[in-house]
């Protein structure tokens, strides 16, 4: 049996429903990440397992024991916020000590196990500052910290790098993951960034208007989107209607045609090879590593990702190609 | 409990104000006491002139307090904390002292006596208002500034070619307007029954006018209570419904 | 980050380094002179004469003469009383405005209460004065209204206890009237101030409620109910009116002696009244700069 079980889990504030029927299983040690927009009821269900919203119905187990309607004192389910929430009337070891404290702990293997976790997230030498002496990464650490010194049976962590800049947000990031391998402790990840998702996570799961859309291992959900909403958020997809996929592809479908970008392959204009569509290009974005054109085939205009190996590679606006799309590479969407 | 517990506190004193001020006509309750302080050549006398001082008050506070706040906050923001401790400093002094100051200051045989002829004093006793007022208007109207952007707003403005009295005029004042409202709304009911000042400068204003009908009739006061805190009440009033306005025109602007 | 040209210098003229650009540094310093002229005028110099004053005697000479005087038996109790009413009303306006102020923020009241409290508060914080002074003698002077009920119906005579609305506790009932809801807006913000994380935090760190408030939530409201507190005190302090139309000359406190002092009823020592009045702006002053500096420390760390 998983380590961490929720069944039939719905939340309605009033009469709005924000989580609809959520349902699932987590192995000890797993890293596991909500994704989804703002408002798709990620935080909400991260919120019940912590103990600070009430289901309005089913059940929330860990280890087998129903932790539904336990008060948070009690759940030791340890929570890093957005916001740090670091008690500024407190210097950094009094903030990371404070879990300890409440659990009545002496006072010598408090300030052992506040000095082993300083250690840790790399806070050495910051252990008498207050919180507003701190730049957000180190807040962030004392908070992460703060959490990990209870030895907490379950880590949620609610979008904690959304408030830091980007170099930061990407070293936290491998800093997080690291520590949670080596403690092999059991990870709820809340983000609304997929990157943040795929580099992080054993497992997503992806959210929208408090249903799971779909849930999978990161390299899946990526490559294998199951509804027109993962397709979207997950990547650029191209996403054909039914109409436009019977036109350019001669497929009749049921709902979208996903293909990625860099799927397509561009062949020059005189291409003899066979099951290949005539396209113009239209314009065309440099982002860095990659060429992503925009090419018109029958009325229809597709994204297409190219390396960009070098500055005579670039085809300007009206060239003439021809496109190659493996049948492996179009996915049926919902 | 607590909630509850304060509102009869706060409201006792209001329900037997309002019962003593009907109990004038010993055959039960009536609106004499407010028919008799109404009609009263006193009342009408000094609520106006109190009236009038607090409009001249607000002008010359507002005339004194916009453009320096702007100014310190454009150009000068260095002297920032002087500027607010200064305007702090009528809430650290009490109003009976700086009136008593400017009794030895402006005596009629000093170098500028205010207190020589009634005019003059009618002026220093405005200058007295809009002190006691200064910490109510700078902090509302500082607030407001802040709120907006001020240096931003002026640099469009200046590049789209602006003047400056456009700039204040169709730029910054439009834009704080409802802190100035508020600052003056509570200009208002400070100034409306202020007691002290006024007493003391000898210059025949409500507050004065409240005392002696309190020290020598019985039922008169508690109508005028009524009326004193109805006015009170109408000026906090408007400060919300201004607030209140002012909340999305901030969210487009 | 100046932009505009005449914007970059920030220093006074009297600055050596400043010279070259005087003229647009001269310009920015004309535009808040008529602020500092007034405040000098209105506010600094008269009381600056007056602190002069209370170390002078009636021909000009020093003396500490005056200071010394203030430490007579008549003058220390009318301190002594005015003292009293100040903190009591300031400590019990303080300690009952934060509770309503809690009840109604923290409370889970319905949402229709807070914004009436704030009004409501609003409105009685400014009712102080004259007309506060006739609604307490209506309600609970010989004649009040309370005062007839408890006669009438609980067969109480509220002034055999000793009670009189004249006296000290009279007054200090009268202060709370403004006094309370002054602690409500002026302690609301930093309630405000307490983020919602803080309390789950402590909770999913184990925290009982107490915890919450003894470890987390007191310590960071402290400064700021200290400091609203003496500005409490010194609001009832330099109060006039209200103890004026309230009780006439028959209760000593300070202000009351001073404004009969200034009126000519007593004392025809006018050094001694500058005295006075030096003594209430150091009570005063002492209580509003403890004021500032817990704001400013209540306001460090929570940006």
């Amino acid at each position: 049996m998983a380590y961490l079980t929720i069944n039939n889990l719905h939340k309605r504030f009033a009469d709005h429903v924000v989580v609809h029927d959520f349902n699932m299983n987590i192995e000890q040690g797993e890293f596991v990440t909500f994704l989804g927009p703002s408002g798709c009821g990620k935080t909400t269900v991260l919120r019940m397992i912590a103990g600070f919203e009430t289901p309005t119905s089913g059940h929330i187990r860990v280890g087998g024991e129903d932790i539904t309607h336990q008060s948070p004192q009690k759940r030791g389910i340890g929570m890093v916020f957005q916001s740090y929430a670091l008690f500024p009337n407190m210097n950094v070891t009094q903030n990371i000590g404070f879990g300890l404290k409440m659990r009545k702990c002496d006072s010598a293997e408090i300030a052992r196990k506040v000095a082993e976790v300083i250690k840790l997230v790399e806070l050495s030498g910051k252990e008498n500052h207050y919180p507003h002496e701190l730049s957000g990464g180190q807040r962030q650490r004392v908070a992460l910290a703060r959490a990990l010194v209870v030895e907490p049976r379950i880590l949620l962590l609610d979008e904690p790098l959304s408030a830091l800049d980007a170099r930061i947000r990407k070293n936290l990031r491998e800093q997080i993951r690291d520590i949670q391998r080596r403690l092999g402790l059991t990870t709820i990840f809340v983000t609304h960034d997929q990157e943040e998702a795929l580099t992080m996570s054993d497992r997503i799961f992806v959210m929208n208007q408090g249903r799971v859309e779909q849930e999978g291992r990161a390299e899946m959900v990526y490559t294998e989107p199951a509804t027109e909403f993962v397709a979207r958020f997950m990547g650029n997809y191209n996403l054909l209607g039914a109409a436009d996929s019977q036109r350019l592809l001669g497929l009749s479908i049921n709902g979208h045609l996903a293909i990625r970008p860099e799927s397509i392959h561009v062949l020059d204009a005189h291409s003899q090879q066979a099951d290949t569509l005539a396209g113009t290009i239209r314009q065309h974005q440099l982002l860095g590593n990659i060429i992503r054109y925009q090419i018109e085939s029958a009325g229809v205009t597709l994204q297409v990702d190219r390396l960009n190996r070098t500055a005579s590679d670039l085809m300007p606006a009206g060239t003439e190609v021809r496109l190659q799309i493996s049948r492996d590479d179009m996915r049926e969407v919902r | 409990m607590a909630i509850a517990i304060g509102t009869i506190y706060f409201l006792l004193p209001l329900i037997a104000t309002f019962e003593f001020s009907l109990k004038m006509n010993r055959d039960g309750y009536s609106f004499e006491a407010y028919k008799v302080v109404l009609s009263d050549p006193g009342f009408q006398a000094t609520f106006g002139y109190s009236t009038l001082m607090a409009v001249l008050t607000i002008i010359v506070g507002i005339l004194l307090v916009v453009p320096t706040a702007y100014w310190i906050q454009l150009k000068l923001p260095r002297l920032r904390p002087l500027v607010e401790f200064i305007t702090l400093l009528p809430l650290v002094i009490p109003a009976i002292v700086i009136v008593f100051g400017y009794l030895k200051l402006y005596n009629s045989s000093a170098w500028l006596p205010l207190t020589g002829n009634d005019r003059a004093t009618d002026f220093l006793l405005m200058c007295s208002y809009v002190t006691l007022a200064l910490p109510y208007l700078y902090r509302s109207i500082d607030a407001g500034l802040r709120a907006i952007d001020v240096r931003t707003l002026t640099e469009a403005a200046e590049s789209l070619g602006a003047s400056w009295p456009s700039i204040l005029l169709q730029v910054i004042f439009p834009n704080v307007k409802s802190a100035i409202l508020s600052g003056a709304f509570l200009t208002f009911a400070v100034v409306i029954g202020e007691f002290t000042m006024a007493s003391l400068l000898g210059r025949p204003a409500f507050g004065p006018y409240l005392q002696l009908i309190g020290a020598n009739r019985a039922y008169e006061p508690s109508a005028l209570a009524i009326i004193a805190f109805l006015v009170t009440w109408a000026s906090m009033g408007l400060i919300q419904v201004f607030a209140r306005n002012a909340r999305p025109a901030r969210k487009t602007a | 980050m100046p932009t505009s040209p005449d914007s970059v210098t920030h220093c006074p003229p009297e600055a050596g380094q400043a010279r070259p650009r005087l003229a647009p540094s001269a310009l920015n310093w004309l535009g808040v002179v008529p602020f500092f002229l007034f405040a000098l005028l209105f506010l600094i110099l008269p009381t600056a004469t007056l602190m002069i004053g209370a170390f002078q005697d009636a021909n000009g000479h020093f003396t500490l003469g005056n200071i010394a005087k203030l430490f007579d038996d008549s003058i220390l109790s009318a301190y002594w009383i005015s003292f009293e009413v100040s903190a009591a009303s300031a400590l019990g306006g303080g300690l009952i405005g934060l509770l309503l102020a809690l009840a109604a923020i923290q409370g889970g009241l319905p949402g229709w209460i807070r914004p009436t409290l704030m009004t409501f508060s609003g409105v009685a914080s400014n009712f102080a004065g004259i007309p506060l002074s006739f609604a307490f003698l209506s309600t609970l002077g010989r004649m009040g209204l309370v005062t007839v009920l408890l006669r009438n119906y609980a067969d109480f005579d509220l002034y055999s206890t000793g009670f009189s609305i004249l006296s000290f506790i009279g007054l200090t009932l009268t202060y709370l009237y403004f006094q309370i809801p002054l602690m409500v807006l002026i302690v609301t913000p930093a309630i405000d101030g307490l983020r919602a994380e803080w309390r789950e935090a402590c909770e999913s760190l184990g925290g009982s409620s107490l915890a919450y408030w003894w470890h987390i939530a007191l310590p960071i409201l402290w400064p700021s109910i200290l400091g609203s507190t003496l500005l409490l005190f010194a609001n009832a302090f330099g109060a006039v009116a209200t103890a004026y139309a309230l009780t006439g000359s028959s209760l000593n406190i300070v202000p009351i002696l001073l404004y009969a002092q200034i009126r000519g009823d007593v004392l025809h020592d006018q050094n001694l009244g500058y005295a006075l009045a030096l003594g209430m702006i150091v009570v005063t002053g002492l209580s509003n700069a403890g004021y500032i500096w817990l704001r400013s420390r209540a306001e460090r760390g929570r940006e």
